[in-house]
C-alpha cells in the first residue's frame, strides 16, 4: 500500500519551513521563493513532523486525536508519501 | 506616512495580499551585467531608505500578508546593515531570501547571516566558464569568487538556488551549466533566458537567442530532468523561456498589483521592478502607508481589473489568463502602455516581435558590442 517504513522519522527538507499564516488562514510550507498552502489535514499532519517522532508515532498520535476519522492511517501515509516524492520531507 | 488621500480602488475588485515583497535595497553593484533589470537611469535615483525605514516597510508588508521577502538590488551585500535587516525580517516570520552575485560575500558574512536567521541564498552566475562569466560581469575575479561562495553557502547548510541568466552567448553551454550546478549541489537551478527590460532591452540585439538555440537548450534541460527524476535527485531545474518566442503573452507578475510588491532603493513602491519606466505615477513609502499604497494608490490600481483593456484583449476569451500581457513590454515596444503586449499574435504590433526574431537570425550583435551597466553609461543614456 505504501513504501513508507513506519519506523522511519520524517523531517522537513532543509530550507523548508512550516508555519501558520494568518493572512492565508491556513498552514503553509515556505521554501526558496515559494509557498505551498496546505489544507486542514495536510497542515495537521505536517505539524507533527518534528524530526523526532516516527511515522508510526505520528499515526498513533493523530488517530488518538481524531478517533472519528475513518481511514486516517491511509490518509497520513499517502500524504507523507506525496510529501517525500515532492522533496518536502526526508525520511531518516 | 499616511493612510489618507484619494482612493483609486476599483469597485468590485478586491486584491489579495502582496505575498512577495522584493526589497531592492540599493542600485549600487560591483558588477556591470549588460542584461541588468535595473532602470537605465538608476544613477539618477534618490537617497536609499534608512535601516529603520526598511524595517518599517517589512513590518507593514508582513501585516498585509507578505510571507516571502527578497533582499535584492543592485547588490544587496553593499548595504552594511544587511544583517540587521535580515534579523528584523526573520523575527517577523518572513521567509528571507538573499539574491546576490556573491561578490562581497565571505564565509564570515554567510555565518553571520545564518545566525540572524537568513533562510536562503540565491547566487547568480553569468556563465559556466570563467572567461565568458567575467567578461559579462565586467570583473576579472567574479567567477572564482562565485564558485567559492556557492560552496560556502552549501557548507553552512542553506538551501541554494543558482541562477543563470541565459542568452545567445552562453545558452549553447547549457549542459555545462547544469553540470556545474549539480557539482555545486544546488537545490534549485533557474535557467532564465533574459527578459527584455532595462539594460537587457537596450542590448536586445546582442542577447536574444535564436529559436534553434532555445529549442536545443530546452531539449537538453528536459533530458537532464528525466535523468534526475530517474535518480530520485532532489535538484529542480526551472527553465524560463523568453516570451519573444511565444504567441501569447505572459500573465506578467500574476496580474498587476496582485501578488508582488517591489520597493525601489529610494522607497518608490512598484508592482514590478521594471514598472518605473511606465508613464504612471507611483507612490513612495516615505509618504504613504503600504496599506494605502497596495489598496488605494493610483499606480497599483492603474491596470487592475479589465476595464482598461484595449481591443483585441477586451473581447478575447483569454483575457482572464494573461491580463493583456506585460505593461512594460507594451510600452517599451509600442510607446503605448495600454496597448496589447506585442508578444500576442493578435496584437497589431506583433511584427515588432517577428523583427526581433529575424534580427536574432540575421544580424545579431557580438558580445563585445553590449553596453555594460554602470554609472557612466547610465548618465550618458539618461542625460538631462
Amino acid at each position: 500500500m505504501s513504501g513508507l517504513n513506519p519506523e522511519q522519522v520524517p523531517v522537513l527538507r532543509r530550507g523548508f519551513r512550516f508555519q501558520w499564516e494568518p493572512a492565508q488562514d491556513c498552514h503553509v510550507l515556505l521554501y526558496p521563493e515559494g509557498m505551498i498552502k496546505l489544507n486542514g489535514s495536510a497542515g495537521a499532519i505536517l505539524a507533527e513532523v518534528d524530526g523526532v517522532r516516527s511515522v508510526a508515532a505520528i499515526v498513533a498520535g493523530l488517530r488518538e486525536r481524531f478517533p472519528e476519522a475513518e481511514g486516517i492511517e491511509t490518509d497520513i501515509l499517502e500524504f507523507l508519501e506525496v510529501a517525500r516524492e515532492r522533496f518536502w520531507i526526508e525520511l531518516r | 506616512m499616511s493612510d489618507s488621500g484619494s482612493s483609486f480602488a476599483k469597485p468590485g475588485f478586491v486584491p489579495g495580499p502582496p505575498l512577495w515583497l522584493l526589497a531592492e535595497l540599493t542600485y549600487r553593484c560591483p558588477l556591470q551585467c549588460p542584461y541588468c533589470s535595473n532602470p537605465l537611469d538608476f544613477a539618477r535615483h534618490g537617497e536609499e531608505l534608512s535601516t529603520a525605514q526598511w524595517i518599517e516597510v517589512f513590518r507593514q508588508a508582513r501585516e498585509l500578508g507578505a510571507a516571502q521577502l527578497g533582499f535584492s538590488g543592485g547588490e544587496p551585500l553593499v548595504r552594511q546593515d544587511l544583517t540587521e535587516l535580515i534579523r528584523a525580517a526573520r523575527g517577523m516570520g518572513y521567509y528571507t531570501n538573499l539574491i546576490t552575485s556573491g561578490i562581497g560575500l565571505s564565509e564570515a558574512r554567510i555565518a553571520e547571516f545564518a545566525a540572524a536567521g537568513l533562510d536562503h541564498i540565491q547566487v547568480s552566475f553569468q556563465a559556466a566558464d570563467e572567461e565568458v562569466n567575467n567578461l559579462l560581469a565586467g570583473s576579472d575575479k567574479a567567477f572564482a569568487q562565485k564558485l567559492a561562495m556557492a560552496r560556502a553557502v552549501k557548507a553552512h547548510g542553506y538551501p541554494m538556488v543558482l541562477n543563470f541568466v541565459t542568452h545567445r552567448h552562453n545558452i549553447d553551454h547549457i549542459e555545462r551549466i547544469i553540470e556545474l550546478c549539480l557539482e555545486l549541489e544546488a537545490d534549485f537551478v533557474e535557467l532564465a533566458t533574459c527578459q527584455f527590460y532595462g539594460w537587457a532591452e537596450l542590448n536586445r540585439a546582442g542577447l536574444l537567442p535564436t529559436r534553434a538555440q532555445l529549442e536545443r537548450a530546452e531539449r537538453i534541460t528536459n533530458e537532464w530532468r528525466e535523468k534526475l527524476a530517474a535518480q530520485g535527485h532532489p535538484c529542480k531545474l526551472i527553465f524560463v523561456t523568453p516570451d519573444y518566442y511565444e504567441e501569447r503573452p505572459k500573465a506578467c507578475m500574476g496580474g498587476w498589483g496582485s501578488l508582488f510588491l517591489d520597493i525601489a532603493p529610494d522607497g518608490t513602491a512598484l508592482p514590478c521592478h521594471s514598472a518605473k519606466l511606465l508613464p504612471v505615477q507611483f507612490p513612495n513609502v516615505r509618504e504613504h502607508s503600504l496599506r494605502h499604497i497596495w489598496f488605494d494608490s493610483f499606480g497599483f490600481n492603474r491596470y487592475r481589473g479589465d476595464d482598461w483593456l484595449p481591443e483585441p484583449c477586451r473581447s478575447c476569451d483569454e483575457k482572464e489568463r494573461d491580463f493583456g500581457g506585460c505593461r512594460c513590454q507594451a510600452f517599451l515596444l509600442t510607446g503605448d502602455a495600454e496597448a496589447t503586449d506585442p508578444v500576442c499574435g493578435k496584437s497589431a504590433h506583433h511584427g515588432l516581435i517577428l523583427d526581433a526574431r529575424r534580427q536574432a537570425e540575421e544580424a545579431p550583435k557580438g558580445l563585445d558590442e553590449l553596453v555594460q551597466r554602470n554609472v557612466r553609461a547610465s548618465q550618458i543614456i539618461c542625460k538631462g
